[in-house]
């Protein structure tokens, strides 16, 4: 057998260094369309991927260079994120998008010391925000927190501005994800004088029954939830069967997708979610994607996921990332820029309304700027509401702004636990 | 024809007795050796060490951890991820309050940790065995995780309850941390699983093994010729936890670098760590080493020639390999249901007889 696995492993040595191909612009695309999170998976790896073969087919890449998206299947499981990682890092690989909390912690070192940057959109490690602590890491335009405060407020605008004596609670996934707003809820919780109760749903989250009984039996006055995946779908179904009264239940953007509350049929009409752009297709630059991508027969994937709210998500992390491509080619001064100026790209980036007119996505998502300080953008955040007979979502607000006074103060100390573990010394003065 | 024992002959128990007791086992042994410590340390990358060596490495030391519970001493266990997890966090706890200590002595010292939590639930198995015993270790399994994730001093009050390894060094070099050389991961890792593997082996053909064979083979008759089911039993979950302690700190700390409780340390982690002994081979180091790179190769293997040379999408290869994966473990199981060790036995056994088979 010995032999057989040192058969086994030169072939294996072969073909790892022969997988990259030697493009441009590599931005690799570590997505996951198998296991448990698959739902959430598949359509935002076909955005992000769509995306880049629209800049390919219509305008020849980026500043005349092309874009090659090499997917690498993650699984959402760490070990295979971390071997995904080295096995493409080696192609030349601009940025990292791995759409998990748990492979984002495992990078975070990995690409401060292989000097690549990795961007965490609406997830990743909140404290990352700071500039100064985290020079190779980018979550613009928001982030947990922003999120988790985003909710607040909006439940505060509901009930006249004061909560006091109300009874929330929150269920989440119990892993890093899920565990990062408890600390502002609690510091929420203090200011605003509502209680606050945690009820951890583990992975995969198809076990729930526990928490939906408490929550019958407590009735919270709100449920927050930071779920993903299938948890999503069970916890709404699971509200639904024991009548919680739908519009005062609140998911993160990352539990507000179509195929989260469609398998709960009517029960789930009036359940809410934050958005932190728009959805659907009415948008120009769904034309031009029909057009050069879809009826090209070069769609990602199966292509039936187009127009979705996580299909808009990947299609908006790759324009930000393709956006800071082009202004790093502006600082650099060449189209073949480097993981390095990809850095300094992200870090001037601007993203104006004007500019997202231009690009086919008006009012789409928030105009933004990312300083050397500001890593994190302005966090803010929409709410929408689940209409499950006309099977849409509509928008309730528009952009609520996060409590910076509480939210500030919390990034600042969790960055500086994060740089005296590390060693690290800040930056930008 | 390979295996001839023309000329091979032993005049003394010490040498009959011997791990490699044929010259030519004993030379591929040392050229393993040889090319583990003398070459690949000089040629490993990146991809090399945190995609294939390391994880192999430190898999075949919670294997052999397992095996030596499972294996020789008959004791079924479900809980080696936990147990990998009280090492993860041994070493975390140790690390960050205790940062000018070497990194080898807090791995040492997490093994130490894991081998009391171990003997704790292995009390147990004094009056239980078998099935009721595996739901006894399952129950260790969902305990640990449950803690880890809940007391918020295992992972220092960090906002999300990850654990990141800081960078920790021996002799100046880094051995923990991002800047770590693809060299020093894999060279940590091979001399500890180097150590661990002539320990067990050493271990399991002395007192103490026989010990644990004979509770495994039939407990009452090895109580009737004096072996003491207490110390036994406790030994073997001692030495075993010890391993899986090992593993579980090189994992976080060497491997990972960051972890989470519920995913890293799951029950999926027990169930893998399960079957690489099943496939390995029961009772056997070879077997092991054997299974942990059956589990840890091959799928990587399988995904570089379907995505990496085919070209086939992700979500196809990644079913396709789930595929491939199970049909060879039960193949294999059904042509040898005691694992690849003892088909490597068969043939080694076939080898020195040809070409005069009975």
């Amino acid at each position: 057998m010995k032999n057989t696995f040192a058969t086994l492993a030169v072939l294996a040595m072969t073909t790892g260094l022969a997988a990259p191909a030697l493009a441009d612009l590599v931005v690799p695309n570590l997505s996951y369309r198998t296991g448990p999170y698959a739902p959430g998976g598949i359509p935002y790896a076909d955005g992000f991927a769509d995306y880049f073969t629209l800049l390919n087919e219509r305008d020849g890449g980026i500043g005349g260079e092309k874009v090659s998206v090499p997917e690498c299947e993650t699984a959402y499981n760490t070990e295979k994120g971390v071997e995904c990682y080295e096995a493409t890092k080696g192609s030349g690989a601009l940025v990292y998008n791995p759409l998990s909390t748990g492979i984002t912690y495992q990078l975070i070192p990995k690409v401060s010391a292989d000097k690549i940057p990795l961007y965490t959109p609406g997830y990743g490690r909140t404290s990352a925000a700071n500039g100064k602590v985290f020079e190779w890491v980018f979550n613009y335009p928001a982030n947990y927190w922003d999120a988790a405060s985003v909710a607040v407020k909006y439940l505060l605008e509901q009930n006249g501005g004061s909560l006091e004596g109300k009874k929330i609670a929150l269920v989440y996934h119990n892993s890093a994800y899920g565990k990062e707003p408890i600390r502002t809820l609690t510091e929420l919780s203090r200011k605003h004088g509502f209680t606050l109760a945690e009820l951890p749903v583990d992975h995969p989250g198809q076990e729930q029954k526990s928490q939906w009984l408490q929550i019958r039996r407590d009735k919270p006055d709100y449920v927050l939830m930071y779920g993903w995946g299938v948890m999503n779908a069970v916890a709404i179904q699971e509200a639904a069967n024991i009548r919680f009264p739908m519009e005062n239940f609140i998911g993160i953007w990352w539990s507000g997708a179509d195929h989260d509350v469609l398998p709960a049929g009517d029960g789930a009409n009036g359940y809410k979610s934050l958005a932190m752009h728009g959805t659907g297709m009415d948008y120009p630059v769904y034309a031009d994607l029909k057009q050069y991508v879809h009826d090209a027969g070069k769609s990602a994937g199966a292509g039936d996921q187009v127009g979705g709210v996580l299909y808009s998500r990947g299609m908006y992390a790759a324009l930000v990332i393709s956006e800071a491509i082009r202004k790093a080619q502006e600082l650099a001064g060449t189209s073949a820029i480097t993981a390095a100026q990809m850095r300094d790209g992200m870090e001037a980036l601007e993203i104006t309304e004007e500019r997202m007119v231009e690009l086919g996505l008006p009012a789409f998502g928030q105009p933004f700027t990312a300083t050397c300080e500001d890593h994190g953008g302005p966090g803010a955040a929409m709410v929408q509401q689940w209409d499950a007979t006309a099977k849409k979502w509509t928008l309730l607000t528009g952009f609520i702004a996060p409590d910076d006074e509480v939210l500030d103060p919390l990034v600042a100390e969790d960055s500086a636990a994060y740089a005296a573990e590390a060693g690290i010394t800040e930056r930008c003065n | 024809m390979l295996y001839r024992e023309g000329g091979d002959f032993k005049t003394t128990y010490a040498e009959d007795n011997q791990t490699f007791p044929i010259k030519f086992d004993r030379l591929r042994y040392y050229a393993v050796l040889v090319v583990a410590f003398g070459v690949i340390p000089f040629f490993i990358n990146d991809y090399w060490a945190n995609a294939v060596f390391v994880p192999f490495l430190i898999y075949a030391i919670a294997a052999i951890g397992l095996n030596i519970l499972t294996g020789y001493c008959g004791q079924v266990s479900l809980g080696t991820g936990g147990f990998m997890a009280v090492g993860a966090y041994a070493v975390y706890k140790l690390m960050t309050s205790f940062p000018e200590v070497s990194i080898a002595i807090h791995v040492l010292l997490a093994g130490l940790i894991t081998a009391a939590v171990g003997v704790l639930f292995g009390l147990p198995s004094l009056r239980i065995k078998g099935f009721y015993l595996a739901v006894a270790t399952l129950a260790a399994q969902f305990f640990l995780v449950w803690l880890f994730n809940k007391v918020p001093w295992f992972y220092n009050y960090s906002a999300s309850g990850q654990i990141t390894a800081p960078e920790r060094t021996i002799l100046g070099v880094a051995i923990t941390g991002a800047n770590t050389s693809a060299a020093a991961k894999y060279l940590f890792c091979a001399a500890i699983l180097f150590v661990l593997a002539w320990l067990a082996r050493n271990l399991t053909r002395g007192t103490i093994g026989r010990k644990w064979m004979a509770i495994r083979d039939m407990d009452i008759a090895a109580e009737i010729i004096g072996v003491n089911p207490l110390t036994t039993k406790l030994s073997a979950f001692a030495v075993s936890s010890f391993f899986i302690g090992v593993a579980g700190a090189l994992f976080f700390a060497v491997y990972l670098g960051a972890a989470e409780v519920g995913e890293a340390f799951g029950i999926q982690k027990s169930f893998l760590i399960l079957f690489m002994v099943i496939i390995g081979g029961l009772g056997s180091i070879f077997g092991s080493f054997a299974g942990a790179a059956f589990l840890v190769l091959l799928p990587v293997f399988l995904k570089n020639v379907l995505v990496g040379l085919l070209g086939w999408p992700t979500d196809l290869a990644a079913h396709i390999e789930l595929m491939i994966v199970g049909g060879l473990i039960v193949g294999f199981l059904i042509a040898e249901p005691h694992g690849l060790a003892q088909l490597w036995r068969v043939a080694k056994e076939k080898l020195r007889l040809w070409p005069f088979p009975h």
